[in-house]
């Protein structure tokens, strides 16, 4: 049973090791290593150049998950709260652009946010003032939110729906208005959605390099084109994109941790806080 | 007579157009152990809930002492639920699902810790105030959430079967304990089950409904040993229900003879239905009794065994503590005070005969009975 079971298992292990561990191991090695392969820190120092742009990607990503989450989540309770069959359609709706392409759907918003775009094109048509959007961190914002809220709604829905209904029945009658029903016993049973939801749209978004640099012009610099300039760009130097790359995930995983370790706090005696 | 502190009025209820509850009528008295009882269906849950407020009649009232409670929401009313599936707060541990109505109310923590602990004590759970909720069995969740609701002082408690997904053991336990906090607080329960023992064994008052409609209400001993009609005959224990004509007054006809009984006032040569309790019938030697018949099924049940008679097609059930053969002839002796005696009513011919049910003993594997076994010799192979 034990054999079958490993066996079963040699493909993800031969991927995993091919595709994840390896460049894993490859990024590490460049990281510490000069153009000639010889051992350095020198691209991991000059990382503390780019601190502006960690603490750019940073903010946006803070920025485009705070948006998600407030606009995500009454849409997932509201789902949750309609019949079986309507619910079965607005999630699909939620899904629906997740059908088209990522670039094509990041193309569209250029169209219509350019200052000769759709928006604008209307604005002037009504005589109003035309609004510069496109090239503005707002821009990375909205398409950081428009790609990755799919990834909040739908771990916020799916713990929204598994809420049994007799405990709300049960705050009620404990003499919970809808107010204190909703802030004392949904909020809090549905903290595992809200931490997943946060982590699923937080780690793309501060990683992203298409969306600053399609609606984010060369002003709003990410760490994402960062990396990639140094292995696609002017800027050759695999070693620092290496070196840039590591530093990001340590601070990512930083991140996560400090979110679990909030998670594990709520469940065992968050309540004592009330 | 105690106050009605609650009162139900020509309550209707239907779902998706279909009446769970038709002029629902009920009175409920201060301090009195309630039980609703009926099979599945019979509309006890919905009368729980209306009066919980989770459920908006769609006609009449509901009462709370003389104040009409119909369009108060649920957490304006003086009423605490214990619901089927416990419903604790997974997010908060034992001792803040217990303070969780307290805490809504604004009382000060050094009260709340107070009667936290007092209630602790009082299900018998002192020291598990800082376990989780995961962590705790189904009937120490039980305890919890009987914990909770007495914690916010209601005036009326309200069961919904919460004894139902606990073992047998751990059921009697509980029945015996929610008994006990009934008569140590002398709030007023109102208690929902399909169990008619846990009924008997808990209530005041036993309240037995079927198809959304009350059947019955009266006191255990009353609903055991009056019944009003065959549905609550049969839902009650066991009972032998025979088609029978009422002569005169204290006299009964049924199985091809005449009875001396101790009913009356239904009038001569009216129709009636004949109720025996299964454990007021002796078993004499068949010359010295009006009624004889054949044994066809005996199961042995513990305290006493079961015995299924032929008597002229209509199959009888005896519970005796003298074993008899499968095969064997035997008499069945009554006196007055086994016969009890009720008027006709849509549930007549319906319940009563255990002729389906000597079939399905069958399945019981019974050394003694030969007959039997050649009967239901495939059946016997297990």
């Amino acid at each position: 049973m034990k054999s079958d079971s490993k066996f079963l298992s040699a493909p993800y292990t031969v991927w995993m090791t091919v595709f994840i561990v390896l460049p894993m191991l490859l990024v590490g090695y460049f990281a510490f290593t000069d153009k000639s392969g010889s051992f350095t820190l020198e691209n991991i120092l000059s990382v503390g150049q780019y601190s502006n742009v960690f603490l750019r990607s940073i903010w946006l990503g803070a920025v485009a998950t705070v948006v998600s989450l407030g606009l995500g989540y009454p849409l997932a309770y509201i789902i949750a709260k309609m019949n079986a069959r309507r619910q079965n359609v607005m999630v699909m709706l939620v899904m629906l652009p997740m059908w088209m392409n990522f670039l094509l759907r990041t193309y569209a918003w250029m169209t219509l946010l350019e200052d000769n775009g759709l928006i604008n094109s209307f604005l002037g048509a009504l005589g109003l003032p035309r609004i510069h959007m496109i090239n503005t961190a707002g821009a990375v914002v909205l398409g950081m939110v428009y790609n990755y809220i799919p990834y909040m709604v739908l771990p916020l829905y799916s713990v929204l729906t598994k809420i049994d209904k007799s405990v709300i029945e049960a705050a009620q009658d404990l003499g919970a208005n809808s107010r204190e029903v909703f802030l004392k016993v949904v909020v809090p049973m549905s903290m595992p959605g809200v931490i997943s939801g946060v982590t699923m749209v937080f780690v793309p978004a501060v990683s992203t390099f298409i969306i600053s640099k399609m609606l984010g012009g060369g002003g709003n610099l990410l760490i994402g084109d960062l990396i990639d300039m140094q292995f696609l760009g002017s800027a050759y130097n695999p070693n620092l994109g290496s070196a840039v790359s590591l530093v990001l995930m340590v601070i990512i995983l930083i991140c996560m941790g400090i979110m679990n370790q909030f998670d594990d706090g709520e469940a065992a005696g968050g309540g004592m806080l009330l | 007579m105690k106050n009605t502190i609650i009162s139900l009025k020509d309550i209707t209820v239907s779902y998706d157009g279909e009446q769970v509850l038709g002029g629902f009528n009920l009175k409920i008295h201060d301090g009195e152990f309630v039980t609703l009882l009926g099979p599945s269906g019979c509309g006890k849950t919905t009368a729980l809930r209306t009066i919980a407020g989770f459920i908006k009649p769609d006609a009449g009232d509901v009462f709370f002492y003389d104040k009409n409670i119909t369009s108060l929401p649920p957490h304006k009313r003086e009423v605490n639920t214990i619901f089927q599936k416990y419903a604790l707060f997974p997010h908060l541990n034992v001792y803040n699902n217990i303070a969780f109505g307290m805490r809504l109310k604004g009382c000060s923590e050094k009260k709340i810790k107070e009667t936290v602990h007092r209630m602790l004590a009082m299900v018998d759970m002192t020291g598990y105030a800082h376990r989780g909720i995961g962590q705790l069995s189904g009937g120490q969740q039980q305890r919890v959430a009987i914990a909770r609701a007495l914690a916010n002082e209601p005036k009326v408690l309200l069961l919904d079967e919460p004894l139902g997904a606990l073992d047998l053991k751990l059921r009697k336990d509980m029945q015996a304990e929610l008994k006990k906090i009934q008569q140590q607080t002398g709030i007023t329960f109102v208690f929902v089950t399909h169990d008619q023992e846990e009924a008997l064994s808990m209530s005041d008052t036993v309240v037995v409904m079927d198809k959304g409609m009350i059947q019955q209400i009266g006191t255990p001993t009353d609903i055991y040993n009056e019944p009003e009609n065959a549905f609550v005959a049969d839902f009650i224990g066991e009972s032998n229900i025979l088609d029978g004509v009422m002569l005169e007054d204290y006299s009964v006809k049924f199985a091809g003879h005449i009875f001396h009984c101790l009913d009356g006032g239904f009038g001569s040569n009216t129709p009636v239905d004949v109720v025996i309790r299964p454990e007021d019938i002796k078993v004499v030697e068949p010359e010295s009794s009006l009624i004889t018949g054949e044994v066809t099924a005996v199961t042995f049940k513990g305290v006493h065994y079961e015995i299924i008679v032929d008597v002229a097609g209509f199959k009888w059930m005896i519970q005796s503590t003298e074993c008899r053969e499968t095969g064997d002839r035997i008499g069945l002796s009554l006196t007055p005070n086994d016969i009890h005696v009720m008027a006709k009513s849509e549930y007549s011919g319906t319940f009563g005969d255990y002729s389906t049910f000597s079939d399905e003993m069958g399945e019981d594997k019974n050394a003694s009975s030969e007959a039997l076994a050649e009967e239901e010799g495939s059946a016997d192979e297990i």
